[in-house]
């Protein structure tokens, strides 16, 4: 069987549905092999679009999103789609062509060293020289990409190697000797955890995107309702706990919820589960949960003690390590935590997560995001893309379900949301998936309404139009004196860009108008692009300016 | 700052230095020597890697990054372990008069070797614990070094 047969017959044998690919000089083969499988081919038109898109597909499912470009620039082009993946421990498989053996290292025709180039920024890499290794390292490249820290990895295929004969041969199991991954948590540290439990009179737990990944959304919530602790939810933990339930605290960090912040700051124990202290979260270290004893729950090991000391290590799968604490918690032992219940009710009431709805005749963002939640009555899936438009989708959407959210929260990408969103229509074709895009950021990767009207997908671009890098613009307000260096922006017409892809704009000026324009937009079956002309100067409320502390936090404390 | 000697025993495969390397550069970690050689199994290599570390915790670091790389099999940091290390240094010296005598009583102290004599120059090589290199280097400070190469720190568990 020909090495381009091989690949195609590997991602069979892994369950591969669809592959985002750019074809190209180096992948010819490839291509003419995947012309009559069952995969099925999404033509994005650029290849960092293929890529979120596969990234996308994957945040949505669950299951590993599969992207291919050509050798050179369409690689180079895969690289932040790969690193965004890589940031949020998305499981990838990154294909891309290679010019031939011979040519490898002669600054050939569109070659680049894409392993090189990769290697910070996926979880593993492949350079196949040898057809005879090619279905093993597919099969070894998806155990990788999905299993302990999940994450992004690439396979650099040479043109000739498509075109070598081997016999197929796909093998069941793997078993890498320097790959073992934890995952249960060790036995002494579960009992130590439930003893600080036990004893505690203000616990938090914050849990990050490991809940997402592990699908330990369930067990998070059976110990965090048996034992009671208000929860914390990431930006990457949106939907690993339900936003509605009682105990939520809403997120984080520099523009989390002020009592989510005050309760850390607060709080006499601190339990993390999969979620790794990013700065954006955590503010000033020394000022983050001064009083708490840290518990950090992670399956990697190098988020343990990197940001923050933490008291007791449990290197282990978010899920299992869960089960493990709702099995052995004594219902007995556990504390009466009504007095804290109280004090974060209090600041629930005091500090709401809010925004000022004065008549400018301007529309207010987050009216408009709120009226998607009540709409979609919380059940559509949500991309965005970076900035503004992230965080108050994060903050006025309620999402109450695991993979319901899918941003870029590591890299911050923009451009990320858009292809992703197109990703996730197509692995859930019955869902609402709608992306909640900046007007800088949308125009990233505009060139992606080709591949919606290519597939007919019925993807929802709600654009938050300031005519602003926003969040940029909002830090030039408060900390820049109001100089607007590079932020404002002159656009095209939206509306008539999406017709011009043949895709159904709209445009959006007036509050008045917001209801009716959801309306509208949720009822089509096809793509629509809606253009909201939002308050200029909007700003996204509370603030953590960086390198504060989180409980000084810069509105919603009035 | 402290240096620490780490061994990682690797997987003996195209780019596997690399990793390590990139890892460091990366992460801004200070590599001061590092050794790469096979193993008595052949599809192991073993690296000696010797770091600058700020502080316990960049050193966990270190090692649980270095550990995190698919090709790595084991790490192992000898700081608080009974070990026996070595480095292996060649240098060129110029020929001076006095440097014979120097040269005789260096192989007395710390078993430096003449290898070779050349018309102007010659050649010793040392192979010692680094306190005792960095002692031997002092004192051939004197005699004008030419050229010095050397290996950077091997080390085994005792």
């Amino acid at each position: 069987m020909k090495g381009s047969k091989i690949l195609i017959e590997s991602l069979l044998k892994e369950g591969v549905e669809v592959i985002f690919g750019y074809p190209g000089g180096s992948v010819i083969p490839l291509f003419d092999s995947l012309y009559d499988s069952p995969i099925k081919l999404i033509l994005p038109r650029h290849e960092q679009g293929g890529a979120h898109m596969a990234d996308g597909y994957s945040r949505s499912t669950g299951k590993v999103g599969v992207c291919l470009a050509t050798s050179g620039p369409g690689a180079t082009n895969l690289t932040t789609g790969i690193a965004t993946a890589h940031m949020d421990s998305i499981p990838m498989v990154a294909i891309a062509g290679q010019v031939k053996t011979s040519l490898i290292g002669n600054d050939a025709f569109q070659e680049a060293d894409i392993t090189g180039i990769t290697r910070s920024i996926s979880k593993h890499n492949y350079l196949v020289k040898d057809v005879k290794e090619l279905a093993y390292t597919v099969k070894e490249a998806f155990y990788l990409a999905s299993s302990g820290r999940p994450g992004p990895v690439v396979i650099d295929l040479p043109v000739d190697v498509q075109n070598q004969e081997a016999e197929f041969n796909y093998f069941d199991k793997i078993e890498i000797r320097s790959y073992r991954p934890s995952h249960f948590g060790h036995p002494g540290q579960i009992k130590r955890i439930l003893k600080l439990i036990y004893s505690a009179k203000k616990p938090v737990l914050i849990v990050g995107g490991g809940i997402i990944s592990s699908g330990a959304h369930q067990e998070l919530l059976r110990f965090a309702e048996s034992a009671n602790i208000p929860v914390t939810a990431t930006l990457m933990g949106l939907g690993g706990f339900p936003s509605t339930h009682k105990l939520a605290l809403g997120m984080p960090g520099m523009h989390g919820t002020v009592y989510a912040n005050m309760a850390i700051t607060e709080c006499d124990l601190l339990i993390s589960v999969g979620s790794r202290f990013d700065d954006r979260v955590t503010g000033k270290i020394s000022a983050f949960a001064p009083e708490a004893k840290i518990i950090h729950i992670d399956i990697d090991p190098t988020s343990i003690s990197k940001n923050i000391n933490v008291h007791i290590p449990v290197v282990g799968d978010a899920k299992a390590v869960l089960e493990q604490l709702v099995e052995e918690a004594d219902p007995e032992k556990l504390p009466n935590l009504d007095n804290w219940h109280k004090k974060i009710k209090e600041w629930k009431k005091k500090y709401p997560l809010a925004y000022k709805q004065v008549s400018t005749g301007k529309i207010k963002p987050q009216y408009v995001i709120e009226e998607i939640y009540n709409q979609t009555k919380g059940a559509a899936i949500i991309a965005t893309e970076v900035g503004q438009n992230q965080m108050w989708a994060a903050q006025f959407y309620k999402f109450d379900y695991p993979r319901h959210f899918l941003s870029s929260g590591g890299l911050g990408t923009m451009g990320y949301g858009f292809p992703a969103a197109i990703g996730a229509k197509i692995a859930n074709p019955s869902k609402e998936v709608v992306v909640i895009a900046g007007d800088g950021s949308f125009q990233m990767n505009i060139q992606e309404l080709a591949t919606v009207d290519t597939y007919d997908v019925g993807v929802k671009v709600i654009i938050l139009n300031n005519h602003f890098l926003g969040m940029v613009r909002q830090w030039q307000e408060i900390f820049y004196n109001r100089r607007y260096s590079g932020t404002p922006l002159k656009n095209p017409d939206f509306v008539k860009v999406a017709q011009g892809y043949g895709i159904k704009g709209m445009r959006i000026k007036k509050p008045s108008e917001v209801k009716a324009a959801v309306g509208e937009i949720l009822a089509s079956k096809k793509a629509v692009v809606a253009d909201f002309w939002i308050e200029p100067e909007e700003n996204v409320f509370p603030m953590v300016p960086a390198g504060e502390a989180i409980n000084r936090m810069i509105g919603g404390m009035a | 700052m402290v240096k620490h000697t780490i061994q990682a025993l690797v997987e003996n495969k195209f780019g596997v230095l690399a990793r390590v390397a990139s890892l460091f550069s990366a992460r801004g970690y200070n590599i001061s020597s590092l050794a790469v050689g096979e193993t008595q199994d052949p599809t192991i290599s073993c690296m000696t890697i010797v770091v600058n570390a700020e502080d316990e915790r960049i050193l966990e670091q270190i090692k649980k990054q270095l550990h995190k790389l698919i090709d790595v099999v084991t790490v192992m940091d000898f700081t608080r372990k009974d070990y026996l290390d070595r480095e292996l240094i060649l240098a060129k010296l110029l020929k001076q008069k006095s440097s014979k005598d120097l040269l005789d009583k260096l192989a007395k102290t710390y078993g430096l070797k003449l290898v070779e004599e050349t018309k102007d120059y010659y050649i010793v090589e040392l192979s010692s614990e680094s306190k005792k290199i960095e002692e031997a280097l002092k004192e051939l400070e004197v005699l004008n070094i030419k050229e010095l190469v050397r290996t950077g720190r091997i080390a085994i568990n005792k």
